[in-house]
């Protein structure tokens, strides 16, 4: 992007060599198109684990964070980080590929990233929309070292009967407003390594019995 | 030709654009019959055309996929060449008139008769995506009703039918309410198709242009006719066979064959049709394969 004549240039901040320039897809065009395919069969197939590869954020970011990143945030879209991940290389990589509206305000967030217990200490204030406009809510993306933990039930739209998704418990308890909140409410991706979930608000989650 | 040589962008649309409609899809997915509002584009084709449907397309199609477009059922009238060609080439896409190998299907109108599977994604051109919109023309209280939940008034309409004619007169864009919660409209398919709305292995997507809406309903999701107990949803369609392949249980099409009020019932769905005509089904007025005895 140019200034345009006469206008003051706006200072930009200067990312270290080799980290925030690199690491974004391949071919933006094709990459972000099946990125959105994995996610979309992810939210519309709850229980299902796809890859989500083509991207290499900077740590602690897993790749599949970076890829939903590339994918779906942009200017448009307020991203909260949990304070773990508000590392500068990590905010001039999103800053730089994704035009990302960083903000600490949680209540303003489109896309939040966090592992479980910091996405659960601000998840009051995470937007779950409004009665008239329950799409205007938050998307909370789950950073998880592994799908391990509790085997959950899941069952609801887009699942044939029920399926079983491993998870940590407190990933059960982020969801767990949802059902209450109906037709508002947060959706979330669980992210770990280059592999997605998803877990849209209509998911009813028990604990797998035996 | 590949997705890379094409002179446009992937898929026509900008990456900004792209985001915008893929951010609302993922919403509509995770609230099943709601309308979310997105920032609909001008295509390069004129509103009614499905420029819903093909924005939806645009921002699903990946580099992978076979198209197949269907218009009313059939893959060779106008609308379905062209918006299959347009894809052709903003996307390099293979296409397909095979509803079994295709990934991502547009329809306008119709549900393809064979069975569809999990992974495939069937997008409807919408052109009122709002079922109440007769009935109350104000937004701002379409969206309160929907809120609340508030569907009497969609009751009584139907009520209004079974006064004057006897039976709910609504033959297309019947109503059906979506897990329980929101009242949607189908798109104007026959209500012969509603059934296979619900349950169904594929997601499906919905999107009008005109209208700047989308919704979605996952796969394996409830979706209800609504009805009365003393009147209960009735699926109709002709009382016939396809006069070409003898299929029974389809949605036929009614062509007028001479002046003297002759006619015929055809198959809606031309793939299903060749497919039974490959396999050697013939009605009365199926013209034999050739190397076939008349």
């Amino acid at each position: 992007m140019t200034a345009a004549p006469g206008s003051a240039p706006v200072p930009v901040p200067v990312p270290a060599p080799g980290s925030a320039l690199e690491g974004g897809f391949a071919q933006p065009p094709l990459d972000a198109a099946r990125a959105f395919r994995a996610l979309l069969d992810a939210l519309s197939r709850p229980g299902r684990i796809n890859r989500l590869p083509g991207a290499t954020p900077p740590a602690p970011f897993p790749e599949a964070a970076g890829a939903l990143a590339l994918a779906l945030c942009d200017g448009e879209t307020p991203v909260w980080l949990a304070p773990e991940l508000r590392a500068p290389d990590l905010r001039a990589w999103l800053t730089f590929h994704c035009n990302a509206a960083l903000t600490e305000d949680a209540a303003e967030a489109a896309f939040a990233f966090g592992a479980p217990a910091a996405l659960a200490e601000a998840l009051d204030a995470f937007s779950i929309g409004s009665p008239e406009y329950p799409d205007a809510s938050a998307t909370l993306v789950v950073l998880l070292p592994g799908f391990e933990g509790a085997p959950l039930t899941l069952a609801g739209p887009g699942i044939d009967g029920a399926a079983t998704l491993t998870l940590p418990e407190a990933v059960a308890a982020l969801h767990a407003p949802n059902r209450a909140l109906f037709p508002q409410g947060r959706d979330l991706f669980l992210v770990a390594g280059d592999r997605v979930a998803g877990l849209p608000r209509t998911t009813r989650i028990t604990r797998k019995e035996g | 030709m590949t997705p890379q040589d094409t002179e446009y962008n992937f898929a026509y649309l900008d990456e900004q654009t792209k985001r915008m409609i893929r951010r609302a899809l993922l919403k509509a997915v995770a609230i099943p019959g709601y309308q979310v509002p997105f920032a609909s584009r001008e295509m390069p084709m004129p509103y009614g055309w499905g420029t819903g449907g093909v924005q939806v397309t645009a921002a699903t199609l990946t580099p992978e996929d076979t198209l197949k477009v269907i218009d009313q059922g059939a893959d060779d009238t106008t609308n379905a060449v062209s918006i299959r060609k347009f894809f052709q080439k903003v996307a390099g896409i293979s296409v397909t008139e095979k509803t079994a190998e295709a990934t991502v299907i547009q329809t306008r109108h119709r549900i393809p008769e064979r069975d569809l599977e999990a992974g495939q994604i069937l997008v409807y051109q919408v052109p009122i995506p709002e079922p109440l919109r007769f009935l109350e023309p104000r937004e701002t209280e379409t969206r309160k009703m929907h809120a609340l939940a508030e569907y009497g008034l969609m009751h009584v309409k139907l009520y209004e039918d079974i006064a004057r004619h006897g039976h709910i007169a609504t033959a297309y864009a019947y109503p059906v309410l979506v897990e329980g919660r929101f009242v949607m409209d189908p798109s104007p398919i026959p209500k012969f198709d509603n059934p296979k709305l619900s349950n169904s292995p594929a997601l499906q997507l919905f999107g009008a242009g005109r209208e700047q809406r989308i919704h979605a309903i996952p796969p394996f999701t409830r979706v209800v006719s609504l009805d009365f107990e003393d009147h209960p949803f009735e699926r109709g369609g002709a009382d016939a066979d396809c006069a070409i392949c003898a299929a029974s249980g389809v949605y036929l099409d009614e062509v007028i064959v001479d002046d003297a009020g002759g006619r015929m019932f055809v198959c809606s769905d031309t793939d299903h049709c060749r497919e039974r005509l490959e396999a050697g089904h013939r009605g009365p007025m199926g013209a034999p394969a050739e190397g076939e005895a008349a």
